[in-house]
């Protein structure tokens, strides 16, 4: 009995900013090795590889480690700032 | 536009910022400290111990009025394969003793605390609000930029963790290398603090520290750790980002392993999930740490690069307390000079050099590049794996004498190679 990473977060605080993307991401990049940096790396799993190898994201449950930034900002990482005031992930243990 | 100025303004309500503005604080300053989350710790996370020694200096006896969840007085370190475990275990009333205690800590709860304490010593902390942007003219912080206000200060501490994006927008620190830097993930498994008692072999508020390395990271950089909170089990992994993408398994795939591992699984057996996080580690050590101070700014924490991972040891937070607390210390001098420009913030640098912040950085400084091998994470827990397996199964074959079971298995490796890594190893700390 294993849980899913998706039914993980969900056990986490979010309050997710719906009007503003605060990752964006370029999901065809060419580059294969780019995308299976982020696909490997996100502890929160939220970059998938799909089978036409474009990625699949989604911000909302972002941990706000940097991690994809660190890897791949100026690649596959368009833009990455931290959620605007009081959004975002809330860590209650830390 | 507000056109207040304060003296000094904190950014980042961790704990290095928190530290700082405590302290300056008490010395009757007029100190913003600015948090974008909803309360100090809201964002942060850590593997589990803070070694006292910082903070104790700063608020004696800390730990009867801090949330701390456990004082440590057992180590253990592990060294796995897929599906063996090697286990070195120590226990020592020494480690309990005031001013080498560590607790184990959650940091949502105990940077609140210190965020709390900043603000009842006099500190304007507020939460909620990033700070966007620095104020820099001529090279000189004036301030910080939140949601369009400016606001002023003779001099601004950066505190803001390991991403550091404001030093890094104004081009005062470079971007972070991935080889610099490790992803942690972390989960928290709650259990009736007497299970965990009875698991770890605790008195009630002892608490464990348990290390793993090799198999949990598929043979990359890094390992697995485990804390006992009162109430709950944080575990984890932190693995180096430097080769991540060239491996076949995620994070999460490692996690899974790991967390399902034979040894690990039953300490948190029937632990319920009540929180997934993440976060980046810096780890390159010294040769990680950059600008420390300039004109009207001084970089403290994570900010600035003060961690080590030393494979059986984790200090972060100790750094960033210190290094809060000579960052604030610099600001008093400079204050007494009525000069907050380089020349005279260089103080800093000085009080880091001449403590144990840049001792130990400098102590350890060629641990990483030791680390970065693939034998520590894949050959030697096989190796020792294999020593103990020949030591203690009895089958009915004939035995072999102990040394040449052991030669037989040190030769997989390479004779050469265990003394030439033993060298550099021992040379590394
Ligand atoms: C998995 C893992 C395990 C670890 N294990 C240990 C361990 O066992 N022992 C140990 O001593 N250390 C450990 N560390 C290291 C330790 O956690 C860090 O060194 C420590 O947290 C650094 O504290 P800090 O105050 O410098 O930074 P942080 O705790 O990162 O605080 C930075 C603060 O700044 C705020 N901030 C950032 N940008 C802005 C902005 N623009 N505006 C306003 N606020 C902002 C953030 O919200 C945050 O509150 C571990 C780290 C990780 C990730
Ligand atoms: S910041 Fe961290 S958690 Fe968020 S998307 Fe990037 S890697 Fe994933």
């Amino acid at each position: 009995m294993s849980l899913s990473i998706e039914e993980k977060l969900s056990v986490n605080k979010f309050f997710v900013d719906e009007e503003n993307a605060h990752i964006e991401i370029d999901p065809a990049y060419p580059d294969l090795k780019e995308k299976m940096k982020l696909v490997n790396a996100c502890p929160a799993g939220l970059y998938k590889l799909n089978d036409d190898e474009t990625l699949s994201f989604d911000y909302a449950g972002c941990l706000e480690c940097g991690t994809c930034r660190i890897l791949c900002l100026g690649t596959v990482v368009k833009k990455w700032e931290y959620p605007e005031d009081t959004k975002g992930v809330e860590f209650r243990y830390g | 536009m507000s056109e207040e100025k304060f003296d000094v303004i904190v950014v980042g309500g961790g704990l290095a910022g928190s530290t700082a503005a405590y302290i300056l604080a008490e010395q009757g300053l007029e100190v913003l400290l600015i948090e974008r989350g909803n309360y100090g710790g809201s964002k942060n996370m850590t593997g589990g111990r803070l070694y006292s020694h910082s903070l104790e200096k700063i608020i004696p006896n800390f730990a009867e009025e801090a949330p701390v969840e456990r004082r440590v007085v057992k180590e253990a370190v592990t060294m796995m394969t897929e599906n063996d475990a090697v286990t070195f275990n120590f226990r020592s009333p020494r480690l309990a003793e005031t001013g080498s205690d560590s607790y184990v800590v959650l940091r949502g709860e105990f940077d609140r605390w210190l965020f709390d304490k900043a603000e009842e010593e006099g500190a304007i902390a507020t939460s909620g609000i990033k700070v966007d942007e620095l104020i820099v003219e001529n090279k000189k912080v004036k301030g910080v930029i939140c949601g369009g206000e400016e606001m002023l200060a003779d001099v601004v501490i950066l505190a803001d963790g390991v991403n550091s994006l404001l030093a890094e927008k104004a081009g005062l620190r470079p971007r972070v290398k991935p080889s610099q830097v490790a992803v942690g993930a972390k989960e928290v498994y709650e259990l009736p603090s007497k299970v965990i008692e009875d698991r770890f072999g605790l008195e009630e508020n002892e608490g464990a520290a348990w290390l793993f390395a090799g198999s949990p990271t598929n043979g990359l950089v890094g390992g697995g750790f485990l804390y006992t909170n009162k109430q709950s089990i944080s575990i984890g992994m932190v693995v180096n980002l430097e080769r991540i993408g060239e491996s076949d398994k995620t994070i999460e795939d490692m996690m899974n392993e790991f967390t399902k591992h034979p040894e690990v699984a039953p300490l948190i057996k029937d632990g319920k999930l009540v929180e997934r996080s993440g976060h980046v580690v810096p780890e390159a050590g010294l040769s990680m740490v950059s600008t420390l101070y300039g004109d009207g700014f001084l970089i403290c924490g994570d900010a600035a690069g003060f961690c080590l991972n030393i494979g059986y040891m984790v200090r972060g937070m100790d750094f960033a307390i210190a290094s809060g607390e000579m960052a604030a210390k610099a600001v008093l001098k400079a204050r007494e000079k009525e000069d907050f420009s380089s020349a005279t913030l260089k103080i800093y640098k000085d009080m880091l050099d001449e403590s144990f912040v840049m001792k130990d950085l400098s102590l350890y400084k060629k641990f990483p590049s030791f680390m970065d091998n693939p034998r520590i994470f894949n050959e030697y827990p096989e190796m020792l794996s294999n020593i103990m397996a020949d030591m203690f199964i009895v089958n009915g074959n004939h035995g072999i004498p102990l040394r040449k079971k052991a030669m037989k298995h040190i030769k997989s490796v390479g004779l050469l190679n265990l003394v030439k890594d033993g060298l550099r190893g021992v040379k590394s700390i």
